[in-house]
């Protein structure tokens, strides 16, 4: 027996998307059709990568500036984007990851294979990327994204979101999800927002506005706290043959 | 009642959708002059021990059409089976490699060193294996697998998480083939008869 961490909490599947969610068109031929093979968690997903600051840039977090040409700034209304990485033990993370993507404020992507007719901001680049502190918080500033019309339905459009990618402790908890606004009525309309099976699941994604963290005269601020799987403490009794 | 638990719900996962370059690999996207270099290119420094390898292989769809969006990463122990950042490990082997799939022909490729057999919890091995995390549009949360070298025959058969498998026909769907001359093909497949075994870790 060891009080040494050992093994994830077990990921509740009812909570997240489907594999296939047909409203959502793409899935249709990119989900497995069997069903996944459940294991135990072993070394080789409770270990997993360490970052550093030492990658990060000074302007890494900083999408207003982070593209943008000597003395420009990205156009859109400025925001602050701040939250805690925690696990579900509620304990924050230190040291996690953080890297967001996220179109301009007209609603479009820097990337080759974009092709809305919105113009590109010649001073946006669109990726960030942070490292929690000891506490688990993190902080970048950016403007607000627009929402998009995509190829889907006939006239599905995305609300406004940011893309986020977060690496916890364990390969195991490697997680991508896509942060939304509050108050944005395209939320509920989205078919990409809708393969989530709850509504109290969705909300999870939604920012608060917080005035309290504004910066007067510059930048409005949103709260979004993530959740990684958790971490088991105590050490359970293994059995070598299947489950 | 009763009291409650103070677990919090894990964040519901999202697809990383078309754009996930943008911020995973700016660079290779086109947004350069951000980011020095994107992270994962490199999986080795100067003198990792190990024999070289190179892994190389497509992510098909239902129709047997290679996706040109997808975004895979991979975690590996060095060759003695230590996963970096515990004791003893190889200072020169990173364990993590990160590779979009080619907007052109779907293809990526991991250069890297073979793996040494992991222990598992109960403290048996496990056979030399690569993690694969693979994410894209229509993928609506990250898919687990994990790549076996074709050339261990026994090491495989002995392998806790192989041997636990019901459907034995599929195990196959795990196996990196070795080419011969260092490179291992691993084609994974989303769905079909082929379709790749996935893993609810």
């Amino acid at each position: 027996m060891t009080d040494k961490p050992s093994g994830l909490f077990h990921r509740d599947r009812s909570w997240h998307p489907a594999a296939l969610t047909p409203p959502y068109k793409t899935s249709v031929k990119r989900s497995p059709a069997a069903a996944p093979i459940s294991m135990p968690s072993t070394l080789s997903e409770d270990t997993g990568p360490v970052f550093t600051r030492d990658i990060l840039g000074p302007q890494d977090a900083d999408l207003i500036h982070n593209f943008a040409s000597e003395g420009q700034s990205a156009i859109g209304p400025r925001i602050i984007v701040y939250g805690r990485v925690l696990d579900e033990t509620g304990r924050g993370l230190p040291n996690a990851l953080v890297e967001v993507w996220q179109a301009n404020a007209g609603g479009r992507y820097r990337h080759k294979k974009e092709s809305y007719l919105a113009p590109l901001d010649p001073n946006f680049g669109g990726c960030g990327r942070v490292i929690t502190d000891e506490q688990g918080n993190y902080e970048f500033r950016t403007i607000q994204p627009g929402p998009y019309p995509w190829p889907n339905g006939p006239n599905d459009w995305r609300p406004a979101h940011i893309h986020f990618s977060i690496f916890g402790q364990s390969f195991g908890q490697r997680l991508i999800t896509q942060m939304y606004f509050e108050g944005d009525p395209m939320i509920w309309q989205c078919p990409i927002v809708g393969t989530i099976p709850s509504r109290e699941a969705i909300e999870t994604l939604v920012a608060a506005l917080d005035m309290r963290r504004t910066v007067p005269m510059d930048a409005r601020a949103y709260k979004f706290d993530i959740v990684l799987r958790g971490v088991r403490q105590t050490m359970f009794e293994n059995r070598m043959e299947g489950l | 009642m009763v009291q409650k638990l103070d677990n919090l719900k894990e964040s519901p996962s999202q697809t990383a959708g078309p754009y996930v370059h943008i911020g995973l690999t700016p660079n290779y996207s086109g947004i350069t002059g951000v980011y020095d270099a994107d992270l994962g290119t490199t999986m080795l420094g100067d003198a990792p021990k190990g024999d070289r390898i190179t892994i190389k292989g497509r992510v098909l769809d239902g129709t047997g059409t290679p996706l040109r969006d997808a975004l895979l990463e991979i975690w590996h122990a060095d060759a003695s089976g230590i996963y970096p950042g515990q004791d003893g490990a190889d200072a020169d082997v990173y364990g993590w490699g990160r590779c979009p799939t080619d907007m052109d022909d779907g293809t990526f490729r991991f250069e890297t060193i073979k793996p040494g057999a992991v222990q598992n919890r109960d403290g048996t091995p496990m056979a030399p294996h690569i993690t694969f995390w693979i994410v894209a549009r229509g993928i609506n949360l990250g898919l687990h697998t994990r790549m076996y070298f074709a050339d261990e025959p026994e090491a495989n058969a002995a392998d806790p998480v192989l041997k636990r498998i019901e459907h034995q026909v599929r195990v196959p769907t795990l196996m990196g083939e070795p080419q011969g001359d260092g490179t291992y093909l691993f084609d994974i497949h989303l769905q079909g008869p082929d379709e790749t075994i996935f893993f609810d870790i």
